[in-house]
């Protein structure tokens, strides 16, 4: 018989002082200023500290962190082509498992960590991302949502927004609302299609401990995890570097971002707002939905009002309150 | 190509690098890549009225702010800030400033060649 792999066990965070204070995301990286993208990998950095494995398929936290031949990570680290980061992180599962079944690794499996755009995770990259999923490797999938392919120049992806002016989707006279399409639901993809998978939540850059302890809770499951990160991007939803926390605390209070966590077909939600501010208080944050009229606007608010009364989303939402027309 | 693999198959010694690309692994900070001469604005703490409630620490991308738990006081770094300000919008205790570089004498932006 084979005898169980040990993996990690990692503590929880209580508070932000026991957050730990080594970083393994290091200064030195082309991010531009202010990106949440970046913040996200900080703190993923820090919850899954040093004996771990970080991947991902190129995109921003690839292309813009690796300058000429030099890295800003602490840890290993790899860079897998677009479409394969799940397929490459099976692999590496998969050797280790051999590795230490036949008693040639000694060690614990490090923590494996796939930190994928929204194009690599659920558009160009979804197949391997759901090959990973489907079977069950020891592996913490992220997708770290800065809701386009924003490395190339801000192209729209499914993760773009409704009404999002990407230099796909620019308005004009033909389609003045920029993006017409709503987005695809990331989490609700891996819960509903996946069984091997046991543990799915989704995060923020707003909420930096609860984010941490959801990557720890994570790569203490056995076998896959998928965690969804919303990470404002200063550059591509044009706001200014210094919102990148205010915006993201805002997709929250507008009900456009929910925090919950799905554990074994139950869930729970974290940062609730007592009541749901309108969403044109986040548009109006960012000159990507400038462009927009109100009877769009009202389009978005129809949209999230029927996201939060979801019937995939089975626990008690707190009631709408009144928003100025 | 690995000099091994050159030597048995007989390839040219131009070819001959390692395989992939191997690069050292940063410890502190990757010096290979300044980014503090990016900023045009630096944020300026009041230690007096900071609280040391470490949101600067948790919110900044690009981890510049730190706790010097034996000196109880936030440390910045200068070579790395980018000056996104985050920090200043994210600290409670309002005692982080936004103050242009200009201001100072070594400030980047009057740096003959910054950093
Ligand atoms: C097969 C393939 N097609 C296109 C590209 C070009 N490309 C490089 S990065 C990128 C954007 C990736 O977007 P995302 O995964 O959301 O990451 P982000 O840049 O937004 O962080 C694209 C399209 C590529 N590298 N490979
Ligand atoms: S384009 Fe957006 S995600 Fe990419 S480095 Fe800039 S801020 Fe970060
Ligand atoms: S956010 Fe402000 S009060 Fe808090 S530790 Fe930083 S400088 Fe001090
Ligand atoms: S200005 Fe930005 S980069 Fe500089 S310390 Fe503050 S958060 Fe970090
Ligand atoms: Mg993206």
């Amino acid at each position: 018989m084979a005898k169980a792999v040990e993996t990690q066990n990692l503590e929880a965070v209580k508070s932000i002082r026991r957050v730990p204070q080594e970083e393994y995301y290091l200064p030195g990286h082309r991010t531009c200023q202010g990106c949440g993208p970046a913040l996200t990998y900080k703190l993923v950095s820090k919850a899954a500290g040093p004996d771990s494995i970080f991947l991902g398929p190129t995109g921003c936290m690839y292309v813009a962190n690796t300058s000429y031949l030099c890295s800003p990570w602490a840890y290993p680290w790899m860079h897998t082509q677009i479409t394969n980061a799940g397929a490459v992180a099976s692999g590496i599962e998969a050797a280790y498992q051999v590795l230490i079944r036949k008693g040639k690794y000694k060690g614990k499996l490090p923590n494996i960590v796939v930190m994928g755009g929204d194009g690599g995770s659920i558009d160009i990259g979804l197949q391997a991302m759901s090959g990973l999923m489907y079977r069950g490797h020891d592996v913490l999938f992220i997708m770290y949502d800065n809701e386009s392919y924003a490395n190339t120049g801000i192209q729209t992806s499914p993760a773009t927004p409704y009404g999002a002016n990407t230099t796909f989707t620019p308005p004009g006279e033909a389609i003045p609302e920029g993006k017409v399409l709503f987005p695809k639901d990331a989490p609700q993809l891996v819960i509903g299609g996946h069984p091997a998978v046991h543990y799915v939540a989704t995060a923020s850059v707003a909420y930096p401990v609860d984010l941490i302890n959801k990557v720890r809770k994570a790569l203490n499951y056995k076998g896959p995890s998928f965690l969804h990160i919303h990470s404002p991007c200063p550059k591509g939803w044009m706001f200014d570097a210094a919102k990148t926390v205010e915006v993201a605390k805002l997709a929250i209070e507008t009900g456009m971002w929910v925090n919950y966590e799905w554990e074994k077909g139950e869930y729970t939600y974290q940062h609730t707002p007592k009541e749901y501010k309108p969403v044109k208080e986040y548009m109006k944050t960012q000159q990507r939905f400038a462009h927009l009229t109100d009877a769009h606007i009202a389009k978005m608010q129809a949209f999230i009002d029927a996201r939060l009364k979801a019937p995939g989303i089975p626990v008690a939402l707190p009631v709408l309150g009144p928003r100025e027309e | 190509m690995s000099k091994k693999y050159c030597e048995k198959f007989k390839i040219p010694k131009h070819l001959e690098v390692p395989m992939g690309a191997v690069i050292p692994a940063p410890v502190k900070e990757n010096r290979n890549m300044i980014t503090g001469n990016w900023r045009t604005e630096r944020p300026v703490i009041d230690h007096e009225a900071c609280t040391l409630c470490l949101n600067c620490f948790l919110f900044c991308p690009d981890a510049c702010w730190h706790l010097d738990e034996k000196e109880e006081r936030m440390v910045w770094n200068a070579d790395f800030c980018k000056g996104c300000l985050i920090c200043v919008n994210e600290c409670p205790a309002d005692c982080l400033t936004p103050v242009n570089e200009l201001e100072f004498k070594g400030g980047v932006v009057r740096l003959e060649k910054p950093f």
